[in-house]
């Protein structure tokens, strides 16, 4: 009955958040597919960018094949859990089956090793972008409590082995050691609470998922799949405007009916892709980006990173009122100003370092440009310089007012 | 030396191999002038048959698009690709690896298709096919430099190799800085930054990378884009260090080697 109401709970969490998704505008990336799913192995399987740094990416690895295989576990834990029955692969499976739980203690211990590493060195070691204040509050409590779950699950998992005594796998028999004094009832006890525990504790984790930075394990797969295959240098055309300027050039095929599109840019969630918008939800807040950026690494207001955590917190916002009201209602709120200001958009130079960083194929500098098209199409706003540039570029076809007559000048001195 | 304009090229009746873009910064910064006219030079000397378009070239509308004004870069755009077409481009050799990203990966899209290489990548191939010929005496031979990757030539566009292999042919000692390739930092022009004020921080962009090249201790810092070579010599002339560093474009370096 727990499994079902913790199997239900995730299910509707999860497709509220792909309703929340699916706010975003369409667009196609499905082209290509061999190109996607070698991205996929790569970048998501692969975990390629994590091998920026070896030490890291090492130790990730024993938490991410520990969660994938010690999850083969679980359906025995499961069944067993269901059926009343203790071990029930066992008979089936012989001399392997010792083989296979010993990798899964193996594993369990390098999972509970490489937890408490990240947990000490996130919250010791004054990396810049663990004691960044994009994280204060809720999102460096949110990475703590993972990290302290998964050392939980894992010495519950490595107890519940200890105490079978007809047992003697590689790492628990080390544990059980310690039992010795304990009596078969005591021994049994303990391993009916680990076992209960350690269940309770997955299906409790399994529904956090959805509410915490965590949900990258999930959504760093689609995300790899659906990234830009395109070189990295490539905007993202813009038809609307680009008919309006065929069309005033050559006003003759402008189609009668022709609307102005109705806005430029994203000023909310809503006017952004739902690949942006899946990007928030697999941002797991870790911040390569921000540590990578030019910006913020010299002070400024800019933060990669904090550009997907705004964009996440108002997507949910805005998922929230949409099913309160049956429909999104006006909340005299956007993405642009109350969540992600100006001075914020204006540092940022395009130079990719942020998208190149992301082990999961985010792109912040996408959602970037997305809200500067608005700021300066739909608000006008600009700084003046940029004004002054625009208008050398329109009147003098350069961004600085020299004459026009004078860009062959050079020719003259060779 | 004649540069040829393409109207002129037309009026007698040929057609160049290649037009080189020569971009805004290159046509009219005085400092940038200087990388295209050693460029010129360059494609003179080892006989490449090559045009410019002249008062007829313009803005690409980079800056534009990436401060968020499409309009105004859709109307460039339309206006460079007219006069592109017109004269049946077919392939195109740049010194700025802005205006190099925009013709090559945005122009497409709005009925623009050419073969759009960077000088660094046309250098390579000029060097590997023999066509440049350096001086019995090379200058550069064994000295230490630093090269400093764009964003948009590197990140954006993944050539790393290119400008490295030139300097190699050199014979040059290339010593990377701490953050290179992939990994290496910003000038601070990028996304039009270049036409307006930094925001308010601790440091400039331009200042940090400076340091970094600084810290590399090499003679020379190498660029590819006329506005990381503005940035890079602004930084380093702010911790006043340019008689020890001295910021020089690939082509620069090439030209002075030439036969």
């Amino acid at each position: 009955m727990i499994t079902s109401l913790a199997l239900f709970l995730f299910s509707k969490k999860l497709l509220r958040i792909r309703s929340n998704i699916l706010m975003g505008k369409d667009f196609s990336a499905n082209d290509e597919p061999i190109a996607r799913w070698k991205n996929v192995f790569l970048l998501a399987l692969g975990q390629k960018k994590m091998f920026r740094n070896p030490m890291v990416a090492v130790l990730h690895l024993f938490v991410y094949v520990g969660f994938i295989v010690i999850n083969i576990e679980l359906l025995e834990i499961v069944i067993d859990g269901l059926l009343g029955t203790h071990r029930l692969f066992e008979p089936y499976l012989g001399a392997s089956y010792t083989v296979l739980i010993n990798i899964f203690e193996i594993l369990a211990l390098l999972v509970f090793i490489a937890c408490v590493v990240f947990l000490v060195r996130r919250n010791t070691l004054k990396l810049k972008r663990f004691i960044s204040k994009d994280l204060n509050g809720w999102p460096r409590s949110d990475a703590n409590y993972i990290l302290i779950t998964e050392i939980v699950l894992m010495s519950l998992f490595l107890l519940m082995n200890a105490c079978s005594i007809e047992n003697n796998f590689i790492v628990s028999s080390q544990i059980q050691l310690y039992l010795k004094g304990m009596s078969a009832y005591e021994l049994n006890l303990i391993e009916k609470t680990a076992w209960w525990l350690h269940i309770i504790g997955i299906y409790a984790f399994m529904n956090y998922l959805p509410y915490s930075k965590h949900l990258h394990i999930l959504l760093a797969f689609p995300n790899a799949y659906y990234a830009p295959l395109a070189p990295k240098g490539m905007m993202h055309n813009m038809p609307a405007v680009q008919n309006e300027v065929i069309y005033a050039m050559h006003p003759e095929l402008a189609p009668a009916d022709a609307a102005a599109p109705s806005s430029f840019g994203a000023k909310d969630v809503m006017d952004l892709t739902w690949k942006n918008l899946m990007d928030a939800y697999s941002c797991t807040e870790c911040g390569r980006c921000s540590a990578a950026c030019p910006a913020n690494s010299t002070g400024k207001l800019l933060s990669p990173r904090k550009i997907m955590m705004a964009t996440r917190d108002r997507l949910e916002e805005v998922g929230k009122n949409s099913i309160l009201n049956k429909g999104f209602k006006e909340d005299g709120k956007s993405l642009l100003n109350d969540y992600i200001s100006v001075e914020e958009l204006r540092a940022c130079t395009t130079c990719n370092a942020c998208v190149e960083e992301c082990p999961v194929s985010i792109s912040p500098l996408d959602i970037i440009i997305e809200l500067r098209r608005s700021l300066i199409m739909e608000q006008s706003n600009a700084p003046q310089e940029w004004n002054g540039m625009f208008s050398n570029i329109e009147n003098n076809f350069a961004p600085w007012k020299f004459a026009p007559d004078d860009r062959d000048a050079w020719t003259k001195q060779v | 030396m004649k540069v040829n304009t393409m109207a002129e090229m037309m009026a007698d009746g040929t057609t160049p191999e290649v037009l080189f873009w020569v971009g805004c910064a290159g046509s009219f910064d005085q400092r940038a002038q200087k990388i295209t006219k050693a460029f010129a030079t360059i494609l003179d000397k080892a006989g490449v048959n090559y045009a410019i378009l002249g008062k007829e070239e313009a803005c690409t509308g980079d800056p534009a698009r990436r401060a968020g004004n499409e309009f105004m870069f859709q109307m460039m755009a339309y206006q460079n690709i007219q006069t592109l077409n017109g004269y049946q481009i077919k392939k195109i050799v740049t010194t700025c690896p802005h205006c190099f990203n925009t013709l090559k990966n945005e122009y497409p899209a709005l009925g623009g298709h050419y073969d759009v290489i960077h000088h660094t990548q046309f250098l390579q191939e000029l060097i590997e096919n023999g066509k440049i010929k350096f001086t019995d005496t090379n200058e550069w031979k064994g000295k230490q430099i630093t090269y400093h990757d764009s964003c948009y030539l590197g990140r954006a566009n993944d050539i790393y190799e290119a400008p490295r292999k030139v300097l190699e042919s050199l014979d040059m000692e290339l010593i990377e800085m701490k953050r290179c390739k992939s990994k290496g930092l910003c000038c601070g022009a990028g996304g039009a930054q270049m036409f307006k004020e930094e925001e308010k921080g601790d440091k400039r962009i331009n200042t940090e990378r400076a340091d970094e090249a600084i810290a590399a201790q090499t003679s020379y810092v190498a660029s590819a884009c006329p506005f990381c070579n503005t940035m890079l010599t602004d930084g380093i002339k702010n911790r006043k260090e340019e008689v020890n560093t001295e910021v020089l474009d690939i082509a620069e370096i090439i030209a002075q080697a030439i036969q």
